[in-house]
């Protein structure tokens, strides 16, 4: 008697489950995509979403956002994804290498500012700062492409950087900017208009300025192709453009 | 017939009990073998030799030691008063204690630099009149590591104290001792397993902690950069480092974990 | 010389003694389980404060709530031997036996040349180095007596000192603790559930029942004289309390009339019944009228070559017969009997 009752039971559950799963399907393939997205692309990515849901026809974006690196490593271990929009050309240059990507283009490109807590209380003047031992100075680890061209631009400049902490991405630097915690850290422009009130800016001359080239690609694993591709076109339309300029980004 | 005779003396598991505890082994080792085999072996003694790596190893020790240490000195007298005294707002304070374990490390990091930054409550005046800072310091990563690890601590030791027979502390008093002496040579000696067990779970948990040492202290080679930072930097960018500065740490942490005899964690 | 004035509340019992032990006197606190005995040793040792009284050891008050006085327990001069000697486990006996001394500041060696000394006058030298749980259980208290007389203490307590013994242990430890216990000149509490133990190694006995004192004096006094069932019970005899009706009548509780031989002392008596001086017949027996009753045997228990009946009736006692006897009255739990005792076997006195 026991026996049968646990059969039962067993069954049940395998058809709530099943019918689960056939309803997860039927829903991605017409209905969302995922987008992996550069941490500093954030709240313009967080626009164009809901800009392309209104206007695509009501399909969904999920954003995931993360370091350019660590996403690209999340692409290539088989993470599910539509679309993917890079901070750093070499990642995607790795991907389309790996059959991941396909027809990368330039949808955006982003300059380095120095970010200051508001009032700037140690009164950072430039570059040549960085290399002031007494002030608390932080960057993007060398490791995220935010990092590399920050110690380019330094270099250009020739200044030897007396740096208090490498962070892991560009939002958890200018967090510590924007407490206070931090005199002065070198992020993307659109950081700065998108932290608008929170931190100062001060322009980097442009001689010595470093540029982040944003390239953005369809995946070729993507579960929704068509509206991957859309979305595609959405950002690198005059719509998009604008959206992306209004939060700090230049053209490509 | 012959099998369940040589066992008798043993005890035999329910059926289900083996199969199922082989599971939960393999679900931890099936990882830690792909680790093993995805591992550059022919460039590991190049790759673990690098500043980086000994920099990276160095400061992850001398923190979580640091870290327990300190857990010790504070963590033993307060699991002493949980268990030992009554007091209204006792549970409250538990729960307090355990708070650390259930926020993720980055609010507690986040957390820590409200309280200890350069701005923050406690932090701004001591900066103001020393100049003395916690975050983007090793001493940062101490503290760091011990917010989230000490309540491991502090819950082992008070369970272990509970458990204690109290009844040795009354012989002990009849002989004379006073209350100090009692503590010192009858409770501790006593709850010696637990303080072990304790300080172990205390350690390891220092030695991974991750999310608050970034967000309170920073990362920068040899002052604050641990292993686990030094990991998450390497998958970015060289998986192979990565892996090889993940084996290095299992193996660090088994070096002290295995040691450990059995009987010195239980009473 | 212990003076003590104890009154504490204990859940539903209260506990109220008063109590003496004079050096060189070994006091035995007997009484069942449950009637304050080791709450006693507590309050002395200063491990409990009493809600009442004065606790007076030579002279020093260690407890007195009316003037807000107690001496906590390390400050008092006492010695307490616990019932399971709670020696603690990760030292050796050695170290056991040097513990005391080492609280009190003598340096590791010096405590452990005084150890040494306590260990041979125990003779347990050979069992220095030993750990408590690989000792038995009579080496294990000798250390627990030597560890705690090792303290110079100038009262000495024992909580059931052979009670974690085993019977054969019990019998050799015992003549073994009456001799160490010679060797301390202070005064010496003892609590023990045990009447055999009370009497080998106690001079004076204080029966403690229900929380107060229901009798004292020496062991032969008390089991000449039972005052209370508990005790009459522990020596083997039945007692019976009843008021005096007459010059040799006493008429029990039950309503039941006993006559005795001897003129009674006072109103209130108490008649004490050795169980062989009953007889138990099945038919009502003619002659003797007097001090005969009909009863009911509740239960049969063996004890060496005799028989105990528990009879139920008028008159609750129990009698003694041989096993030819039983089975020559056929008698099982439940079988009607008559029982008769002659007058010259009862022994009343005043209660």
């Amino acid at each position: 008697m026991r026996r049968r009752v646990t059969w039962r039971i067993v069954v049940a559950l395998l058809s709530v489950l099943g019918a689960a799963a056939c309803e997860g399907t039927g829903d991605g393939d017409d209905g969302r995509i995922v987008v992996f997205a550069a941490a500093s692309l954030t709240e313009a990515f967080g626009e164009l979403a809901t800009g392309f849901r209104t206007t695509g026809g009501g399909v969904a974006v999920e954003l995931n956002l993360a370091g350019s690196p660590s996403l690209r490593t999340q692409i290539l271990n088989g993470a599910s994804a539509d679309v993917f929009a890079s901070a750093d050309p070499s990642t995607m240059t790795e991907l389309v290498g790996a059959g991941a990507a396909d027809d990368p283009v330039d949808f955006a490109a982003n300059r380095l500012q120095i970010a200051v807590p508001p009032g700037n209380p140690a009164g950072v003047r430039g570059l040549a700062d960085f290399a002031d031992p007494r002030l608390l100075l932080g960057l993007c680890a060398e490791e995220v492409p935010c990092g590399t061209l920050a110690r380019n631009a330094l270099a250009s400049a020739a200044v030897t950087p007396s740096i208090d902490t490498d962070e892991p991405d560009v939002r958890s630097l200018l967090t510590k900017v924007q407490a206070g915690e931090l005199d002065a850290g070198i992020v993307y422009r659109s950081d700065v208009l998108a932290a608008a009130g929170t931190v100062e800016g001060i322009d980097v001359p442009p001689e010595v300025n470093a540029t982040a080239t944003y390239p953005i690609a369809v995946l070729t694993e993507a579960a929704n192709p068509d509206a991957a591709d859309l979305f595609k076109a959405y950002v690198l339309s005059r719509e998009g453009q604008a959206v992306l300029a209004s939060h700090g980004f230049e053209a490509p | 017939m012959s099998t369940a005779r040589k066992r008798a003396g043993q005890r035999r598991a329910p059926w289900l009990i083996v199969p199922l505890a082989a599971l939960a082994v393999a679900y931890v080792a099936v990882p830690f073998a792909a680790l093993l085999q995805g591992a550059p072996w022919n460039d590991m003694g190049e790759l673990v030799g690098q500043p980086i790596v000994t920099d990276a190893l160095r400061l992850s020790m001398l923190t979580a030691f640091a870290a327990t240490g300190i857990s010790l000195v504070v963590g033993v007298p307060l699991a002493w008063v949980l268990a030992r005294l009554r007091f209204p707002g006792r549970s409250a304070t538990r729960a307090l204690i355990t708070l650390p374990m259930v926020l993720p490390p980055v609010v507690g990091g986040a957390a820590l630099l409200f309280a200890f930054g350069r701005r923050g409550l406690l932090g701004a005046p001591v900066y103001d009149s020393t100049g003395f800072l916690l975050p983007f310091s090793a001493w940062g990563v101490v503290a760091a590591n011990t917010f989230v690890a000490m309540p491991f601590l502090v819950l082992t030791v008070e369970s272990g104290l509970r458990a204690a027979d109290q009844r040795f502390e009354d012989a002990a008093a009849t002989l004379g001792a006073s209350r100090w002496a009692i503590f010192w040579r009858v409770t501790v000696p006593h709850a010696a397993p637990s303080i072990v067990a304790g300080s172990v779970l205390c350690w390891a948990r220092a030695l991974g902690e991750f999310g608050a040492t970034v967000t309170f202290a920073g990362n920068l080679q040899g002052r604050t950069q641990t292993m686990p930072l030094a990991v998450f930097l390497a998958l970015e960018s060289d998986r192979d480092a990565a892996i090889a500065l993940s084996l290095l740490l299992i193996a660090v942490s088994l070096a002290v974990l295995v040691p450990l005899r059995d009987r010195w964690l239980t009473a | 010389m212990l003076r003590a004035s104890i009154e504490v509340a204990l859940g539903d019992l209260r506990l109220g003694i008063d109590l003496q032990v004079d050096d060189g006197e070994v006091v035995a606190l007997l009484g069942p389980n449950g009637a304050g005995k080791t709450t006693v040793l507590r309050v002395v040792a200063g491990l409990r404060a009493i809600d009442d009284g004065r606790i007076e050891l030579d002279g020093t008050v260690l407890d007195e709530p009316a003037t807000a006085t107690f001496v906590p327990t390390s400050q008092r001069p006492i010695g307490l031997v616990f019932q399971d000697y709670l020696l603690f486990p990760r030292l050796s006996a050695l170290d056991n036996v040097a513990f005391g001394l080492r609280c009190r500041g003598a340096t590791r060696a010096d405590a452990r040349a005084e150890a040494s000394r306590w260990l041979e006058r125990f003779d347990l030298a050979a069992l220095a180095a030993v750990r408590p749980r690989n000792l038995s259980g009579g080496q294990a208290q000798r250390v627990a007596l030597a560890r705690t007389l090792a303290t110079d203490p100038r009262l000495l307590l024992l909580d059931e000192p052979l009670a974690a013994l085993d019977a054969g242990t019990r019998l050799r430890v015992r003549t073994e603790l009456r001799r160490h216990l010679a060797t301390f000149g202070g005064a010496r509490l003892l609590v023990t559930h045990d009447p055999v133990d009370a009497l080998v190694l106690a001079d004076r006995l204080v029966i403690l029942e229900d929380g107060h004192v229901t009798q004292s004096g020496t062991p032969a006094l008390v089991a000449a004289r039972p005052r209370s069932r508990y005790v009459a019970h522990l020596i083997g005899i039945n007692l019976l309390h009843g008021t005096a009706i007459g010059d040799r009548t006493v008429r029990l509780d039950t309503g039941a009339e006993l006559t005795v031989a001897d003129p009674l002392p006072g109103p209130d008596v108490a008649v004490a019944l050795r169980p062989q001086a009953i007889a138990l017949h099945r038919l009502k027996p003619e002659g003797s009228p007097r001090n005969t009753w009909a009863a009911t045997v509740d239960d049969l228990e063996a004890d060496r070559d005799r028989v105990r009946v528990a009879l139920v009736g008028p008159v609750t006692a129990t009698a003694e017969i041989t096993p030819a006897a039983v089975a020559e009255l056929d008698l099982a739990a439940g079988t009607p009997v008559w029982a008769t005792v002659k007058a010259v076997d009862l022994t009343a006195y005043e209660r």
